[in-house]
This record gives C-alpha cells, sequence and structure tokens, in this order.
C-alpha cells in the first residue's frame, strides 16, 4: 500500500556498514535496497542525507504507566516518546495499577496498544501483585506473548521464592528479569552511598545491597539451569559478577541504562530528585566499569528504565519523592555521546563535527556546593557562584578506552535486547533483524554527528523528568519507520 | 555619620576629591569651645547633661565637647555613641550597616540629651536617632549640636548649636573633623 | 559582596570572613537587646514566614524573637497541620505563602534538603533552621558566637578575619549520634574553616560510613579523647535509636559515651561543655554537669537570637557590600552580659 522510500543514508545493522544506499519500504516491508532507486509514484520521499539507518530500537524496561498512573504517561504518550527516540519496539513494565500480574491484564494492554505507534510488549510479574510471595500465573501470560517476567521496582527478595520463579519460567522458554536490591539495606534510601551522601545527611544506598542478590541470583540459576536477565547494572562489583559467570558459561543476559554510564551521585548535590533514581546514580568508577562491560560484551543491552513522573511528585523532599528519570528520548544520544569515543568511521555527515570536548570530570550541575564544603579556598567559593550548567553532557577520560564503533552501540540497543525479549527474527519476531529486502521495516534513521540541546518542554513524553534538562548530546534521531509507516518525521510524530 | 557613609557606599560610591578647606584645625576648635560654652549656658551648667556621639562621625567630635565642658564646668559628664543604621529610614536604598557600635552606659531619663554630629544635611540621620534614644529612656530634653550646618533639609529638624552654615550644593561633599573642615566632590568610580 | 545571597542553606555557603562579619554583627546585635526597649525598627513592615514540619522549642521560638526584635511580621506555619499534609507539593505550599506576603522563609523540615530546594524554588531568602540529618548552619554560628565570648583574647577583635584566631588549633570533641546529626555537619564544616581541630566520638553505628574522608579525626573511645578536649560538644541521643538496630541499649550508650562527673573531670580545667539541646539528662549528658560552670548550654540558647538577627539581617535588610564595615567594632565581652554572670 504505502510506499516509502529512504534516500542516501548510510546502513548499520549486524553484518556492517554500508553507505550510499536507499531503501524502498513496501507496506511493512523492506522491497529493494540499491544506490539511486528511483522514486516509484506516490512514494513517500524521506532524505536520509547524512544520517545512519538501522534496524528499529528495541527497549527492554519501559515504564508506560498505563493502567494506572496516565497522569504520568500512557501507553499513547510513551509509545509517541519512543518513537521520537528511535524505538519500535518497548517492553512495558509489569508494575502498572492494576500490575500486569495475569492474562486479563496482559490482553487489555494489548489491546489498548493496537493504536500505539510502536510495538508494545508487556512484561508479566514474577509474584502476584509484587508481592514476592506467589507467584503469578506465567503460563498464562506467556500464551498471550510474555516472554519476560519481573517485579521491576522490586527485586524478589525470598531466595526461596526466586528459586521457584526460575523453575517455572525456564520450563516456560520465558525470561526472568530480576531487579536486584536487597530491600533490607536500602530502606529509606535515596541515593548511592559515599561521601556525598555522608555530608548531605541523607540515607545512601551501598554497591552491596546490588551485588548481594545479584550474587545469589546467580548462584539460584546456576541451580535451576535457568536463563536471568539482570536489569540496570549500576555498580563495578556487580560488572564483575556477570563477567564472571559469562566466562564460566552460564546463559545469562544483563543491562545497563544511559543515565548510569553518564551521571554521578554529584548530581544529587542540589538535592533536586529529577536525579533520584533506583539504582541510585554511582560513582565515575562505576561508570567507567559499566561502560567497559558494555564495549567487551559483558552487558549485553542497553535500556531506558524510562520512568515517568508527574511534576509535583518530583518537586517533593528528596526522600518523599518517587525514584526514577525518563529516558526513551535521549537514549541513543547519550549512548553516542558517552560511547562513540571517535567519529572517524562514521564520516557521513555534512556538518562540522567541532566541539566534542572531552572534559575532565562527569558533569556537573547547578548548586553544586556541597562538594567543596570542606574547601574554604576562594577558588572553591568562586566555584559556587559561577556554577551553572556546563552546557554539554562531559565524558569522563576514563571511559574513552572503552568507546565503541556504531555497530556495536546500536547493537546493544536494537538486536541484542531485540533477542533477549524474543522479538527478534530468529525467535519469529520482527525486530532487530538485518537491513534487508523482505524483512520487516522497523527501521529509525538518526543523525550519528548532530549536536542538539535537550529541552525537556519539547519532549513528547507526557512527563518532564528528564536528567539531561540542558544539556548538549550528539546524535539526533530524525525518523522512525514502525512496520513500514514512517511513525515519527523531522521532530514529530505522526499520530 | 551621614556624610562619611555617602562618600564610601555603592552605588554611589566614588572617591572624595577635596576642593578647598573651609575650617582649619584651629576654626574647628574654636567652634567647638564656643558651642560648649553655649550648651552649659542654654542648660544653666552641666548637671544632668548627657553627650551622645552619632556614629562614626560625631564621636569624636563628642568626645572633645565633653573634654571642654568638663573644663569649663569643672565636672565630668557622660558621653555615649549612637549607631543609627537599624533605626534609618533608607535601608534597602543603599548599603547600611552598623559601622559601629551604640554604647550608652548611663540611663538618660530625666537627662539633658545632646545629640552630636559632624554634618547635618537631610535630617535623617538625626530622625532616626531621635527614635533610636526614645528606646533608650524619656529624655528631659534632647538637642543637637552639629559642626558644620550644610542645608538641604528634607525633614522639620532644627539644630540648637552650630559649628558653621556652610552653604553647598547638593552634589557636594562635606569631610568634617576634629583637622578641619574640607569641601569637595565624589568622583564616580573606585581608584 | 553581602556574603549571603538568597539563602543560608549550609555553613558551606559561607567563608572565614562572612562568618567573622556574621560575628561581629551578632555582637551589635546584642548590645540592641540590653537596651530598655530592646528592638529595632530595621524590618518594620516585612514578614518572615516560620514553616516548621517538625517540633522546635528553641529555634523556633530563638527565631521568632529575633525577627520580631527587627520589627518583623511573623507567619506561623506547621506543616503538620497544613495542607503540605494534604498533598500538596512543597513548591506549592511555599509559592502559595510567598503570594500571601512573606518576604522570606525560616525552614526546618524532617528531610535532608529542602531548604536547599527551596532556595532553588523561590526568589526570596530562604534560612535553613534545621533539615534532616543534614545541617543547621544558624546552631553552628551561635556555637562559634559563644566560643569566642568564651576564649577570645581581648584586643584580638578590632580588625576582620582575627576574631576567630582564638579558634587556630582549638580541640573540639563532638560526641554522640553524629550519623544523624546537623548540628555535627554544619559544625565539621565551620570548625575545619576556622582552624579548629575537630574529633568525632562515638559508636560505630552512629558514624557515617564515610567520615574517613571528612576534616575530622574519629575515635570509638571517649576517655581517650577528653584529657585533650578543650570544648566537649555533646550531641543529643535520640532515644528511638536505642530501640533499633544502631544500639544495643540506651543503657550501654550511656555507660560508653555518656559525660558524667567522673568522665568530666577527665577533661582539663578549662574545658568548656555544649549541647544543641534538648537535653537527655542521664543519657548523654549527666545533669550536674549541665548545670555546671563549664557549661556553655545557657550562653547558647541566649546567643542564638543575636546571631539569628545577624543572618536574617543580612538577608532582608540587603545592607550590602560588607567590606565598608571597618573598624571600632565593640568586644564581643562587653557586648555580652551573659559572660559576666555564672551560667546557672
Amino acid at each position: 500500500m504505502t510506499k516509502v522510500l529512504l534516500q542516501g543514508g548510510t546502513l548499520v545493522d549486524a553484518t556492517g556498514i554500508r553507505s550510499g544506499l536507499d531503501v524502498l519500504i513496501d507496506d511493512s516491508e523492506i522491497a529493494k535496497i540499491a544506490p539511486s532507486i528511483s522514486p516509484p509514484r506516490g512514494a513517500h520521499l524521506i532524505d536520509c542525507d547524512g544520517c545512519m539507518i538501522s534496524p528499529g530500537l528495541v527497549d527492554l524496561h519501559t515504564h508506560l504507566r498505563e493502567p494506572g498512573n496516565e497522569e504520568a504517561e500512557t501507553i499513547e504518550s510513551g509509545t509517541r516518546a519512543a518513537v521520537a527516540g528511535g524505538y519500535t519496539a518497548v517492553v512495558c513494565m509489569p508494575n502498572t495499577e492494576p500490575p500486569i500480574d495475569n492474562a486479563t491484564v496482559v490482553r487489555d494492554i494489548l489491546a489498548m496498544s493496537k493504536e500505539a505507534l510502536c510495538a508494545v510488549i508487556p512484561a508479566g510479574t514474577i509474584t502476584v501483585g509484587r508481592g514476592g510471595e506467589k507467584l503469578s500465573p506465567m503460563v498464562e501470560m506467556n500464551a498471550c506473548g510474555v516472554k519476560i517476567f519481573t517485579d521491576d521496582g522490586r527485586g524478589v527478595q525470598r531466595a526461596s521464592v526466586m528459586r521457584r520463579a526460575l523453575e517455572y519460567a525456564s520450563a516456560l522458554g520465558a525470561t526472568i528479569a530480576q531487579h536486584c536490591e536487597v530491600e533490607d539495606l536500602t530502606a529509606n534510601t535515596v541515593m548511592n552511598e559515599g561521601y556525598l551522601s555522608s555530608i548531605m545527611g541523607v540515607q545512601g544506598a551501598p554497591n552491596c545491597a546490588e551485588e548481594l542478590m545479584l550474587e545469589r541470583d546467580l548462584e539460584l540459576a546456576a541451580l535451576c539451569n535457568a536463563q536471568i536477565h539482570f536489569m540496570h547494572l549500576s555498580t563495578h562489583g556487580s560488572v564483575e559478577l556477570v563477567r564472571r559467570a559469562k566466562l564460566a558459561g552460564m546463559q545469562i543476559t544483563a543491562e545497563v541504562t544511559p543515565h548510569h554510564i553518564s551521571l554521578t551521585d554529584d548530581m544529587l548535590s542540589g538535592y533536586n530528585p529529577i536525579y533520584k533514581v533506583n539504582p541510585p546514580l554511582r560513582t565515575r568508577e562505576d561508570i567507567t566499569a559499566l561502560v567497559r562491560a558494555l564495549s567487551d560484551g559483558t552487558i549485553d543491552a542497553i535500556a531506558t528504565d524510562h520512568a515517568p513522573h508527574v511534576r509535583e511528585s518530583k518537586e517533593l523532599p528528596l526522600d518523599q519523592a518517587p525514584p526514577g528519570m525518563i529516558g526513551l528520548e535521549t537514549a541513543l544520544a547519550v549512548a553516542i555521546t558517552v560511547l562513540k569515543g571517535d567519529y572517524s568511521e562514521i564520516d557521513t555527515s555534512r556538518k562540522d563535527r567541532s566541539g566534542n570536548s572531552q572534559s575532565s570530570r562527569a558533569h556537573s550541575t547547578k548548586s553544586n556546593s556541597t562538594k567543596s564544603k570542606y574547601d574554604n579556598s576562594s577558588s572553591a567559593r568562586a566555584g559556587k557562584i559561577n556554577s551553572s550548567y556546563s552546557e554539554r553532557l562531559t565524558v569522563d577520560p576514563s571511559v574513552l578506552q572503552y568507546s565503541m564503533n556504531m555497530i556495536d552501540i546500536i547493537a546493544a540497543m536494537s538486536w541484542k535486547p531485540a533477542a533477549i525479549a524474543g522479538l527478534d527474527v530468529a525467535s519469529g519476531g520482527r525486530h532487530g533483524g538485518p537491513i534487508l529486502p523482505g524483512a520487516p521495516a522497523n527501521l529509525t534513521v538518526f543523525d550519528p554527528s548532530a549536536s542538539w540541546k535537550v529541552d525537556a518542554t519539547q519532549l513528547l513524553s507526557k512527563s518532564r523528568n528528564s536528567p539531561f534538562d540542558g544539556l548538549s548530546l550528539t546524535g539526533k534521531v530524525r525518523h522512525t519507520i514502525y512496520e513500514g509507516e514512517p511513525v515519527y518525521l523531522d521532530g514529530r510524530a505522526t499520530k | 555619620m551621614a556624610e562619611r557613609e555617602r562618600k564610601l557606599a555603592t552605588p554611589r560610591g566614588g572617591v572624595f576629591v577635596p576642593r578647598s578647606q573651609v575650617m582649619s584645625a584651629d576654626d574647628v576648635k574654636r567652634a567647638l569651645v564656643r558651642i560648649a560654652h553655649e550648651i552649659i549656658e542654654h542648660n544653666k551648667g552641666s548637671d544632668n547633661l548627657a553627650l551622645i556621639g552619632l556614629q562614626t562621625g560625631g564621636v569624636q567630635i563628642a568626645f572633645e565637647l565633653k573634654d571642654i565642658i568638663s573644663e569649663i564646668g569643672n565636672a565630668e559628664i557622660p558621653v555615649g555613641t549612637l549607631d543609627v543604621a537599624f533605626y534609618r529610614d533608607d535601608i534597602q536604598l543603599r548599603p547600611v550597616l552598623p559601622e559601629a557600635a551604640t554604647a550608652i552606659p548611663f540611663d538618660i531619663t530625666n537627662m539633658a540629651v545632646v545629640l552630636v554630629d559632624d554634618v547635618l544635611f537631610t535630617g535623617r540621620t538625626v530622625r532616626a536617632a531621635l527614635q533610636a534614644l526614645s528606646d533608650f529612656g524619656r529624655a528631659k530634653s534632647i538637642q543637637l549640636a552639629v559642626l558644620i550646618d550644610r542645608g538641604h533639609r528634607e525633614l522639620p529638624i532644627r539644630p540648637d548649636y552650630v559649628g558653621k552654615n556652610l552653604p553647598t550644593r547638593l552634589t557636594e561633599q562635606v569631610d568634617a573633623n576634629l583637622e578641619g573642615v574640607t569641601i569637595g566632590d565624589v568622583i564616580k568610580g573606585r581608584p | 559582596m553581602s556574603p549571603l545571597q538568597n539563602a543560608l542553606v549550609s555553613i558551606g555557603d559561607l567563608n572565614r570572613d562572612d562568618i567573622s562579619h556574621i560575628m561581629k554583627l551578632s555582637a551589635i546585635f546584642s548590645e540592641v537587646l540590653r537596651r530598655d526597649i530592646p528592638k529595632v525598627p530595621t524590618l518594620r513592615g516585612k514578614t518572615m514566614a516560620m514553616v516548621f514540619s517538625e517540633d522546635s522549642t528553641r529555634t523556633r521560638t530563638s527565631f521568632e524573637i529575633a525577627a520580631k526584635k527587627l520589627s518583623m511580621d511573623i507567619l506561623s506555619l506547621n506543616s503538620s497541620q497544613s495542607s503540605m499534609k494534604k498533598g500538596e507539593s512543597l513548591k506549592d505550599t511555599l509559592a502559595n505563602l510567598h503570594a500571601i506576603g512573606a518576604d522570606g522563609f525560616v525552614i526546618r523540615h524532617s528531610s535532608s534538603g529542602v531548604p536547599t530546594q527551596a532556595s532553588t524554588w523561590m526568589t526570596v531568602p530562604v534560612i535553613n533552621a534545621g533539615d534532616g540529618c543534614h545541617e543547621h548552619p544558624t546552631q553552628a554560628l551561635l556555637d562559634c558566637y559563644t566560643l569566642i565570648e568564651r576564649f577570645d583574647t581581648p584586643g584580638n577583635y578590632t580588625t576582620d578575619g582575627t576574631i576567630l584566631n582564638c579558634f587556630n588549633g582549638m580541640t573540639v570533641t563532638i560526641v554522640g549520634d553524629v550519623e544523624h546529626s546537623r548540628v555535627a555537619r554544619s559544625l565539621v564544616i565551620m570548625l575545619d574553616m576556622l582552624g579548629a581541630k575537630t574529633t568525632l566520638c562515638g559508636p560505630g553505628t552512629l558514624m557515617p560510613r564515610h567520615v574517613n574522608k571528612w576534616p575530622v579525626r574519629v575515635s570509638y573511645h571517649l576517655d581517650e579523647v577528653l584529657p585533650e578536649t578543650q570544648v566537649c560538644y555533646i550531641l543529643r541521643l535520640q532515644n528511638e535509636r536505642g530501640s533499633g538496630t544502631y544500639l544495643p541499649s540506651i543503657r550501654e550508650y550511656a555507660m560508653n559515651w555518656g559525660i558524667d562527673s567522673k568522665r568530666a573531670s577527665l577533661l582539663p580545667e578549662t574545658a568548656v561543655i555544649m549541647h544543641p539541646g534538648p537535653i537527655n539528662r542521664g543519657v548523654e549528658l549527666a545533669g550536674e554537669i549541665a548545670d555546671s560552670s563549664r557549661s556553655l548550654i545557657l550562653n547558647q540558647a541566649s546567643n542564638g537570637v543575636a546571631v539569628r538577627m545577624a543572618v536574617i539581617y543580612l538577608l532582608l535588610a540587603n545592607p550590602g557590600d560588607l567590606t565598608l564595615n571597618t573598624g571600632n567594632f565593640v568586644p564581643i565581652r562587653q557586648a555580652n552580659r551573659m559572660t559576666d554572670e555564672p551560667a546557672s
């Protein structure tokens, strides 16, 4: 029916990078790939000069908030944000109200998602009501298409329950995704436990609260010979545990969020709840370890943990505000800005790419006085007064050695998460596969070198809690094609 | 006080450039001796008499007057200092800080109190001083002695004892102390 | 430039010179407080909103009296009975108070960081009257004033900065629940700035995890540090800590970290005892020590008003450039009559 012609982009997929090709899309499939395809009559022409075309991005970790908290986000607004971020499929988390812990809710969400701008794949809970005690009816949910089960927002605290969950899910071929957090160690915590939390007088969550559960679950997964996916890893210790398990041959996967590879706990120094997230923003050392793990494949995927919250809830005292930050629309840009150390390989751009200066510290923001409290020198004082937004998201030099090429970055955001979620072509899905004639037309067109400044008020998400507001990033999604339809074109969602 | 404050204060601040001396140290001394005599005459002696110098310019002059009066009347009279920053009506119009302390180590109730200042200009400092003094007690009378009256009053205030009436332009500045009285201008900008 | 731009949320907002200015101004206000009518019209017509989400006796009354002595009107809000309980966001609550006519805010909150947040939301001055476990800057300032009153050598007060010389090398031991103490956090920052040597002492559970990066020495044995302590600053032990996982029992705490007569005798002759109040008599501090001549506890309370007047004045009267303030400053020792009378 609809014909769409992508003109002059550089293709990037699991097979490599190909330049100077046009892509003709007919209905929901790719019809032809060739240099200079003459536009068929009535075709929608999309200029991709200077851009890269990749398989559509897949997010393993999105909170769409519907049903229950539609004020913060809905399936409609959330998928609009998703396509603005280049995503053609999102796995939505089950911590809705009511939670996705039975087939009825799954079917409701699938029905509500029919008109969504991209594919919405519900994850189901591991336990009923995310209570951590009684297993959810995974079989009936699996029959409706649910392939990932998680109590995200909480970890399964009891080892015995986790063991049963792993046994039950692995028999279905489904994946248990764990939010690693020993709640006994994180009660009332608002941020990373460290020097900063100690002088700010707030409760901090120690790294080991995450690592203890990760370690336990590795043992349980080995015991049950089960598939397990670890969500939003945040500490260098977690990375080491996963690396060792993978070396030992375990079939495990792991994800990291854009914010955990770009922001440190310094952001909390002004007590701004925008930067409160669970697991909390950690330290430069953790960022370096996470980036290294991404580049060597220890961590498989970048997942957003897009967690919308209404404005009022982020204007509460830090300890009362809910954790979470939105990330769908900035994920690719943050990944490119942080991970893409040098641009020589992707010299497809017409634009001047100066300004990629790498500053010496993870970026700081307003009211950063706390750090210099013990330094009474005049320079510290001047620094406080002059503190303002550093315009660009700056990248710690220590991560530069682990910079990744564009294929690996897109792999972590498209076909690897697609495989984890069972959405890849091999599993019968339509996401993340190579861009070939006959393949499903789920594509992302992005300019890898465009620099843009995040303005939270312009985001398509219903919520505004972006930690990157005001910062400049490199890499901008231009167009998103979902099932052959341009759902996002030049900065606008088409429905 | 008013003059010094204006001289130093931002944002009107600037550098005081003296133009001409209108009284020498000897002139000042003679004027103060005359004022001392007038005070004693007006109050019929120095009993129940107290001097209060307004911070900062009036303090030095008040202590000098005390010495002269004590010599003439052969009796010690008490001296206090008063800072009126907290009583001014122009807070926030320009910087006002208590540059110096208030110390009135005696009870002013039923005393004849002579307020002493260097230069009388708009009268606002004196107004503030009158209000401040009322918080310390009920004086029998309050009189005003100034070394220089340069005019331009903005309030119905009139000195009882004047060293010299000095007609000035509004923009001029007067620096008055025991070493002499100088008239000059304030040049914008800091050195 | 005034030391206080638009807020006092942390002692770290100030530098040494700023503290010196505030101390001098406090001395001047303590003179005002000794007048027959101890009130000045300076801030007539201005309204101070007192937003207290936590019970507080001395801090609240001290701030209220300070504002009233400056002729301010008080708009009092106890958030436990306010719309904050009804789910209104804190920002909305403050914006409404500002719209009603508040010219400044004094905020105490059980959550750390609320005054910091408020100062980024509001265009009018915000003063932190204690936030969660974060800071209590005016307490540190009044403690500074109290210590100068006690330890400053006469003649040291005439020029900028030297008023703080008595802190050079002063040994201060802060005893007790440092982890949950906002007073301790403000004190540690200030004492470091002023050149004092601070030791923290208390049970391991009540020491912050990353205290090794603080500019302090840490000891777990009180008896070892007392002989070299000039200022023994005792923190309040919240009784609920004893029932939680922090302490085996209040009794065990009192026996090891409470100051009784026997322990107080380990202190040098000239050492003083301080406590931010309210005191758990018999737990962290024995009654007879709290009431002894070496206790500065009542001086702390009485100095609070003058110090808070100074802070309010600096923030609300907009006095501008403090470098104008030269010389002729009244000795604190003379200005405050409390020193002439032994603490009762």
